[in-house]
């Protein structure tokens, strides 16, 4: 009985979802100017704070899978830290790091009059902190599952450090990589706090998805519910082509 | 190019010491029971692991002295062909082998077509395109051969290139390799624990038990005077080791083997199960080694019998199906045992054996 009660519990508000979907005037609410400008811009936003993670996080799973240094477990449960920490609290810490008077923001606006807060560029930053974590607890646990003696069979084909990673141990843990890719793009898509606590909520620039379905929430109703059927469509489709990878326990 | 190496690795409390030399296109194998440290020496060599003390020297080049100097295994230019193959899974069988030349430089045709041309001399022209896990054993096998061979190392090691085929494939194999190692210029160090994988492919056979040599000999002299009981159990002979006095070899249990030759000082005494005669009653006469012995165990061996007896020496011997039935040969039986002091074969043991630290 509470397997089916906690079941009904995830499933119901999903249904309720659909049931209250204004189903009629749904195409003519999707083709909305605002509607496909907010999806347009969570769409690029989260792939390009997927890229941002892909291209630090790639190397810093690596050096925590591979390397020995002091400390290391120390910095491996402070890299999860973004995936527990309340988003809104996550904002609040890029602003005063990266805002106007901040750590790294004063610098980098007095040299080259580059401010992050309030832009999209500030949005991909936030989702990015947000989503990193999932991406690097993949890829390590790719790394550390790999079998490091075909590295060394390419080391004694005359392969350096950096051939090894790019011909034998990236290709070798790529379904990792791109399991990781997905969790971090969806994290980013669904991103919530840190972004409007960072970025803020211009239309346009900043509002994403989730804050235009904050919004629409006291204004209209159903448009509200047609921007959150949107974001169900994407997770959805997330899950089932990652299905096999997880449900499937090949992951 | 010649091999000249003292391998001296500690982990934890085992310690592998062992001096190996290979002359350019001298096989050399390093035969052993499990855990003898032989993919440990051979790691050593390539690379994988640095030495605590000694050094790899391949053709006059110091690649490791233990302290100072250590070259990456990625510029040493030795091919390995590993245990399980280690043939990359993403990568197709041309481009395994033409990863080797690739990162020696080579362009991506020039990689391939030596590639082309190593997968056709191991007879494996048609399956380029095949991926590892579309091989059989012993294709992959000959890929893995032809990938280490492709950059052509200065050196060759083989790490139990057989053993992970069934008995046909192996024995196939094995003559293909045999093929494929006379070919090479370069010295090639091949590591198993089976004695005929050993005896079949190399020149010198360098027998490595608990991190240190123990035998270094040709295959017929290992074959007919193993020097310690993993060897003789390997060849299949009863090996004793005592005081030899004369003809007269007295055992630690007190027991005295006669043997053929004048010795003095510490022998080994071997022969074959099938010297060993079996009777019901003492036998009488003749200047033969005697014993009552027990019955232990029977097995088929080959067309005979295998009888393991124990006694006052513990032996094997091989006798007659029609033997064994005439004197009721079975586990706990009472009988006489007889082994002629001409079939017996006594020689020096202590340090005469060559290489022995």
């Amino acid at each position: 009985m509470p397997a089916v009660a906690g079941l009904t519990f995830l499933v119901l508000p999903l249904l309720g979802l659909l049931v209250r979907a204004p189903w009629a005037t749904l195409p003519r609410r999707l083709a909305e100017p605002a509607v496909l400008a907010a999806l347009r811009l969570s769409l690029t936003t989260a792939t390009l704070a997927t890229v941002l993670c892909l291209v630090f996080g790639v190397p810093l799973a690596w050096l925590l899978a591979r390397g020995s240094f002091p400390g290391r477990r120390l910095v491996r449960a402070l890299v999860t830290v973004p995936m527990v920490l309340p988003p809104v609290v996550g904002g609040v810490a890029l602003l005063l790091v990266f805002g106007r008077r901040g750590l790294v923001g004063g610098p980098l606006d007095a040299a080259f009059g580059v401010s992050l807060p309030f832009t999209t560029a500030g949005v991909v930053v936030a989702e990015a902190f947000v989503a990193m974590p999932f991406l690097v607890i993949s890829v390590q646990g790719a790394l550390r599952a790999a079998d490091t003696r075909y590295e060394e069979a390419a080391a004694t084909l005359g392969a350096g450090r950096w051939t090894v990673f790019r011909r034998v141990t990236l290709p070798m843990v790529a379904p990792g990589v791109a399991a990781g890719a997905v969790l971090c793009w969806a994290r980013a898509l669904g991103e919530f706090g840190a972004t409007i606590t960072f970025a803020g909520n211009f239309p346009g620039r900043t509002q994403t998805m989730p804050l235009a379905v904050y919004l629409a929430l006291e204004q209209d109703v159903d448009a509200a519910i047609v921007l959150s059927l949107v974001l169900l469509t994407v997770s959805v489709a997330i899950l089932a082509g990652l299905r096999d990878r997880w449900l499937g326990g090949a992951g | 190019m010649s091999l000249d190496a003292h391998l001296v690795v500690r982990r934890g409390d085992f310690t592998l010491d062992v001096r190996l030399t290979a002359d350019p296109g001298e096989v050399v194998a390093l035969l052993g029971p499990n855990g003898a440290g032989k993919t440990t020496a051979l790691r050593a060599i390539a690379g994988l692991r640095g030495l605590d003390d000694g050094h790899v020297v391949v053709g006059g080049e110091t690649l490791d002295d233990g302290h100072r100097r250590f070259v990456a295994p990625e510029r040493r230019h030795i091919g390995v062909v590993f245990q399980q193959y280690l043939l990359f899974p993403h990568l197709s069988a041309i481009d395994n082998v033409a990863f080797g030349p690739r990162c020696r430089g080579a362009s991506t045709a020039q990689a391939r077509a030596v590639a082309r041309d190593w997968l056709q001399r191991v007879g494996l022209a048609e399956h380029g395109r095949k991926k590892p896990r579309q091989l059989s054993g012993g294709q992959a096998q000959r890929v893995a051969l032809a990938r280490a061979l492709a950059t052509g190392p200065r050196l060759l090691l083989l790490d139990e290139p057989l053993a992970a085929l069934d008995a046909r494939t192996r024995l196939e194999t094995r003559a293909h390799l045999r093929g494929h190692l006379s070919g090479h210029p370069g010295a090639t160090i091949l590591v198993t624990h089976d004695p005929l994988d050993a005896m079949m492919l190399a020149d010198r056979l360098i027998v490595v038990e608990d991190g240190r040599v123990v035998q270094a000999a040709d295959a017929a002299t290992l074959t007919s005077r193993p020097r310690t009981d993993y060897v003789a159990r390997l060849v299949g002979l009863n090996l004793y080791r005592g005081r030899a006095d004369g003809t007269a070899v007295r055992l630690p249990g007190g027991f005295t083997l006669r043997v053929g030759t004048p010795h003095r000082g510490e022998v080994f005494v071997a022969f074959p199960p099938s010297a060993v005669a079996l009777f019901a009653e003492q036998p009488a006469g003749s200047p033969r080694n005697t014993w009552p012995a027990t019955v232990t165990s029977v097995a088929r061996h080959g067309d005979a019998l295998r009888i393991e007896l124990s006694g006052p020496v513990v032996v094997a011997a091989d006798v007659t199906a029609a033997a064994a039935v005439q004197l009721r040969l079975e586990p706990g039986r009472a009988v006489w045992a007889a082994v002629k002091a001409t079939e017996t074969d006594a020689y020096p043991a202590g340090a005469a054996g060559p290489q022995l630290p």
